[in-house]
């Protein structure tokens, strides 16, 4: 068997699914992790607990709620059948969903500490420059977070990469729809067609050693030391 | 002449800040008192960085914080350049967009201040290229001064510029503050905690102890005054006096002083005829004597001065603050027991001896 008759899609599938996650996340995280950072509100300590909760909590747990909740007699799910006509388990948007929660802490973790090691001298400092809140988040603080912003992307890209528990309780493992690649492999185990396991899996090996490799080095070479 | 006017009162965990003050919005006022006793903060609320209730700011006419009527602007509404006791440039710029950072953000119809004008006076020519990283603790604060000015502030806020430099670099700067007053006549607020530069850059000083102005004024009339004391360390209190050069004595190596009141004589000056010169007469270095010194003295300073006031006595203290008029005020501090001698009562005639002239200038140390 050749590597050609192994079936990429999966690996398209888990790509676009991490990437679409990260870009969630980046939105999602960006302002949790400031009000985080810059709050006095007692309300603190309990979000941050929540936001950890996916680090602690076992993977099926997690998807098994959010199978739950996002299927056809979930809130959110019959919301969404109300909506659009379908429920959202075993699609790419609960997908998506169900991977942005489970990498929360990896995206909003980083974010919160480098805004906090930012602190708010470099703010106040910009606001008597007439800068506004907006003009000092985009011209101070998102640079000077920018290596907090590399080890979210990052982090919360692989770590979506390689998420098994929580895709299979809620994606199932649809070709084309929602079977990703961890789970792709898992397959081909089973069956012991271990060749194409190997072709993926060492495929996921070298990727992300190629990923963290660029980002270190980049990292590395970032004219700003903020922390 | 336009006035700052502020009412704040707030409480905070660990002091109650309570200020009513006016004072005229032109020339270098200085918020002094020791550390902790809210001067920061006082600031932070000029800003618009800490919100009193009940709070009122007004320059002029323009009214910054209103809470009766809900008027409260943000500081980046405000006209108002900041100068922090740290630099806080921003350490992913270089120099020059530090600078120009602000200047960007304000209408071209307001822009009164180049940077070619900053970069002049504050000499940073061979800085603009670089990464604040790579800038000594004078040159950060130099460009931080810099940019605060290039957005043409109608108030500028210093607190503490110089407290994180080392006495050659605090003298440069100073002598840069005070240009900045005669150049671009925006008023400063200036906080400070180090005496010696209340007395060379002040015009208004606000006394601050514990949240509360202990005295207001012009610079002279408050360190004039015979209860100055109470706030004042003893070893400051004195009369400063702004005088001018009026020439130089090359054969004994001496420099004349013109001022309201007369002449001083002191140590030669590398000033240029007619120059002024602030200098303070400290209290203890002046004696009185009552009929005109009939024989010969050392002292070269001797004015003819007449008792205005008597200070309080406080019977464990054995000296007690007399001031005079010399054409100015002036301060001496006597023993108790001098002034049972000589019998002073206000409107007397006395001569002054003044043992010694502290020039501000060279007392940074």
């Amino acid at each position: 068997m050749t590597p050609s008759e192994v079936d990429l899609g999966p690996l398209w599938l888990t790509l676009r699914l991490a990437g679409v996650t990260v870009i969630v996340l980046l939105i999602i995280g960006t302002p949790l992790a400031w009000w985080l950072a810059h709050t006095r509100s007692r309300a603190r300590t309990a979000i941050e607990a929540i936001v950890a909760m996916p680090l602690v909590l076992p993977p099926t747990v997690l998807g098994f709620y959010l199978l739950v909740l996002l299927g056809p007699y979930g809130w959110i799910g019959s919301a969404s059948q109300a909506i659009t006509g379908s429920a959202l388990s075993f699609t790419f948007t609960g997908l998506v969903m169900a991977s942005a929660l489970y990498s929360l802490p990896f995206v909003v973790q980083p974010l919160h500490s480098a805004f906090e090691s930012i602190g708010r001298k470099p703010l106040e400092a910009a606001w008597s420059l007439r800068a506004s809140k907006l003009d000092t988040f985009l011209t101070i603080v998102s640079p000077m977070a920018s290596r907090g912003y590399l080890t979210a992307i990052v982090l919360g890209f692989a770590h979506t990469l390689g998420e098994f528990g929580v895709v299979l309780m809620v994606g199932g493992n649809i070709p084309g729809r929602t079977k990703v690649l961890s789970i792709a492999i898992y397959d081909h185990v089973e069956v012991l067609e271990y060749t194409q396991a190997h072709i993926l899996s060492a495929g996921l090996l070298i990727f992300s050693f190629l990923v963290l490799l660029m980002v270190y080095t980049v990292n590395r070479r970032l004219p700003i030391h903020v922390s | 002449m336009s006035e700052l006017t502020a009412r704040f009162n707030v409480v905070f965990p660990s002091f109650h800040l309570k200020v009513k003050a006016s004072v005229p919005a032109e020339g270098i006022t200085v918020v002094f008192g020791p550390s902790g006793c809210g001067k920061t903060t006082l600031l932070r609320c000029l800003a618009g960085l800490e919100r009193a209730p009940d709070g009122f700011l007004a320059l002029g006419e323009q009214v910054w914080q209103d809470e009766a009527h809900n008027i409260f602007l943000p500081l980046s509404h405000r006209p108002v350049g900041y100068v922090f006791q740290e630099s806080r440039l921003f350490p992913h710029q270089s120099v020059r967009s530090n600078l120009l950072y602000g200047w960007k953000r304000i209408p071209k119809s307001e822009r009164r201040i180049s940077l070619d004008q900053v970069v002049g006076i504050l000499g940073l020519d061979s800085l603009l290229e670089r990464r604040p990283t790579h800038l000594s603790g004078g040159e950060q604060q130099r460009v931080a001064i810099g940019r605060a000015l290039l957005t043409s502030p109608r108030l500028l806020l210093m607190d503490e510029p110089l407290s994180s430099l080392d006495v050659q670099r605090k003298r440069e700067i100073m002598t840069f503050i005070q240009r900045l007053d005669k150049e671009f006549r925006i008023p400063i607020i200036y906080v400070s905690h180090a005496l010696h530069e209340v007395v060379q850059l002040a015009r208004t000083l606000i006394l601050l102890k514990e949240g509360s102005v202990a005295a207001i004024g012009p610079l002279a009339e408050v360190f004039s005054q015979v209860g100055s004391r109470r706030v004042i360390p003893d070893s400051h209190i004195g009369a400063v006096i702004d005088t001018r050069v009026a020439g130089h004595d090359v054969e004994f190596g001496l420099t004349t002083l013109t001022f309201s009141g007369g002449h001083l004589s002191v140590p030669h000056q590398h000033s240029s005829i007619g120059e002024s010169l602030r200098v303070q007469i400290l209290a203890r270095d002046v004696s009185l004597v009552a009929s005109p010194p009939a024989f010969q003295t050392s002292v070269l300073n001797v004015l003819v001065a007449t008792v205005m006031e008597i200070g309080p006595i406080e019977p464990d203290q054995p000296f007690v603050d007399i001031k005079l008029d010399i054409g100015c005020p002036l301060l001496a501090t006597i023993t108790r027991k001098s002034l049972a001698i000589l019998q002073l009562h206000p409107g007397q005639k006395v001569h002054a001896q003044i043992k010694a002239v502290a020039l501000t200038h060279d007392s940074l140390d």
